[in-house]
């Protein structure tokens, strides 16, 4: 067999690129720390693949070119940090109110305010939970090595186009940096439904409108339940998630992104010394992998979730396990990051003292 | 018989449900005629404000797009360059491009962007019930400046059209009024020039069209054109600020 054409990249240039060879032609953004190498990635590579891309005077700009170059049936989308995507919140909304497809990278930065430019995890909440205005989710992709970064944002883009909505992409400052080899997977466009809907002239046809406002009596509450239909079928089709070691384990780890592959080596070491560990890792965090882990909750595990802030993704392992098994935390807020022995330490700690009795 | 006065194709059979004496009726329909004069309705993509005008969907028969508040001049900045053989116009009023989208206004201005931009400065918040707007003129009162606005503590009318004829991306600026016939027929040319720039590729375009506002002045359809005249204008003076009109 061949050998596999690897590739040497940072996490963000890797992203960069994948997002060209899914067909991405128009990318605005705003400069800000750890995800700069995207735009400057973009600023060359894109009007070589005859795109558009734009350096915008602010973070509010950017998503709102998005949400134009998006109307006009383009795969388009912007990169930025926590604050920065803070300030995008507005027209995040506005692109899940106007069913408009969009890829919105975050590489999160510690927090609050300007916090620092370390890696953090501490924007699952804006991320997951909205962060915008309104009844509203995105599809939310965790990477957590460059392998990732590359694959899940080609997917990101056949997922907002499938269901016309803004996907996000919740990485961190590590694997952004990280140079690591990956895999070039080379994109296929999946079978997508035609874009019947955008603006470009109503040659031939009855004008469009796209829009967000909603006045007619019980127009909005309508356009509501569309959108809640919608993500009911994506938590229905679109979980991913990966799992290590999980059959036997008296204790599962639960972790997302970085912190899960900073636990994997801390699960690989307790498994030598014989400890019945594993470690569930959801890929998307919206729609959350809910059913997976209550069934994991039903075999008595007892779980420890570790996570880059002060406690976020916890409160949706806790909902999922529903009281059925102890779920512990383990959490470093503010831009710190864990070693492996730390976590081996952390979770050898919550390791049940006599096997099977776990819950 | 010679059919001399009929709908504009560009708008579509829906009565304006704008206030008796407002501008904005009067607006839709010279940028109606201007496109359907040049042929570019199947062309063109309008983008609505935030604001009354958001409603300017329902009238106009071509594309439209609404953006959030102040942000049109971003949008309509990513479909022209995503499909530059469109023609692309923001309709946007003073809250909407001289207080919360200042940034996005000058920022397109300043990359040139070949783009029309509508203007309606009516000195108010309309949709809102009145509100002080930048362009809100010395002593005029308004639902939160009940003692007419003061320069102390409110600032000063802003003149947008003055301030975009310094920055070098824009071709055209021109201030026109829609108080009467007379003006109202320069308000189309000035429009028509800017659709004929971005046709030509000459650049950024912008509009500034004076309307009344009788609901939120308080006044009669026939009052408000008149304060329109002896008060705004001298504030706000019509005529070409910067570049040619086309025809």
């Amino acid at each position: 067999m061949a050998k596999k054409k690897m590739l040497l990249m940072k996490g963000n240039e890797a992203l960069a690129e994948a997002a060209i060879q899914a067909g991405c032609r128009f990318y605005a953004g705003y400069p800000i720390t750890p995800q700069n190498e995207i735009p400057e990635y973009l600023s060359k590579r894109m009007p070589e693949a005859k795109g558009v891309f734009i350096q915008a005077e602010s973070e509010i700009a950017s998503i709102n070119m998005v949400y134009g170059a998006s109307a006009a049936g383009v795969r388009a989308m912007t990169s930025s940090s926590g604050p920065g995507i803070s300030l995008k919140q507005e027209t995040i909304s506005f692109l899940a109110g106007a069913e408009l497809p969009a890829v919105i990278i975050n590489i999160q930065r510690g927090g609050p305010g300007l916090g620092n430019i370390t890696a953090s995890q501490a924007d699952y909440f804006q991320a997951v939970k909205g962060g915008g205005h309104g009844d509203y989710k995105c599809i939310v992709f965790s990477p957590f090595n460059v392998q990732e970064m590359w694959d899940l944002t080609m997917r990101a883009f056949d997922k907002a186009d499938a269901y016309r909505m803004p996907v996000i992409i919740l990485g961190d400052g590590v694997v952004g940096q990280m140079m690591e080899p990956f895999h070039p997977t080379k994109y296929v466009r999946p079978g997508l439904p035609e874009k019947d809907w955008i603006l470009d002239g109503c040659r031939g046809r009855e004008p469009r409108v796209i829009r967000t406002l909603f006045v007619g009596s019980g127009e909005l509450e309508k356009q509501n339940i569309l959108l809640q239909k919608k993500y009911v079928l994506i938590r229905k089709k679109e979980v991913m998630f990966d799992a290590y070691d999980i059959e036997d384990a008296e204790l599962v780890v639960v972790a997302f992104g970085i912190a899960a592959r900073i636990a994997l080596s801390a699960v690989k070491e307790l498994r030598r010394k014989g400890k019945k560990v594993g470690l569930f890792r959801p890929v998307t965090l919206f729609p959350f992998p809910e059913k997976q882990i209550a069934d994991i909750a039903d075999r008595k595990k007892r779980f420890i979730v570790v996570e880059m802030n002060a406690g976020q993704m916890v409160e949706d392992v806790r909902l999922a396990v529903n009281g059925k098994a102890d779920v512990l935390f383990y959490g470093r807020p503010g831009g710190a990051v864990f070693n492996p022995e730390e976590l081996y330490r952390k979770i050898k700690a919550a390791y049940p003292r006599v096997a099977g009795t776990a819950g | 018989m010679k059919k001399v006065f009929s709908r504009p194709k560009s708008l579509k059979p829906t009565p304006f449900r704008y206030c008796p004496g407002c501008g904005h009726s009067l607006v839709h329909r010279i940028i109606a005629e201007a496109v359907d004069q040049l042929k570019i309705r199947t062309r063109v993509i309008g983008i609505a404000p935030v604001g009354c005008a958001v409603f300017a969907y329902d009238y106009f028969n071509f594309d439209m797009l609404e953006a959030a508040h102040g942000r049109p001049p971003a949008a309509a900045t990513a479909l022209k360059r995503v499909m530059p053989e469109k023609i692309i116009f923001s309709y946007q009023g003073d809250g909407d491009l001289a207080a919360i989208g200042t940034s996005e206004i000058i920022h397109a201005a300043n990359r040139g962007e070949n783009l029309s931009v509508f203007f309606i400065n009516n000195a108010n918040y309309g949709m809102t019930g009145g509100q002080m707007a930048p362009t809100t003129i010395h002593g005029q009162r308004t639902t939160t400046t009940p003692s007419g606005r003061d320069a102390k503590t409110s600032g000063y009318p802003l003149r947008v059209s003055e301030l975009l004829a310094t920055i070098e991306g824009v071709s055209f600026v021109e201030r026109v009024s829609v108080d009467s016939y007379k003006n109202l027929m320069r308000a189309k040319r000035a429009v028509t020039t800017a659709f004929l720039n971005q046709i030509d590729c000459k650049g950024f375009s912008f509009v500034e069209i004076l309307s009344p506002c009788p609901t939120n002045w308080g006044m009669t359809p026939q009052k408000a054109l008149q304060w329109l005249r002896e008060a705004l204008i001298p504030v706000y003076p019509l005529g070409i600020i910067k570049g040619k009109k086309c025809n």
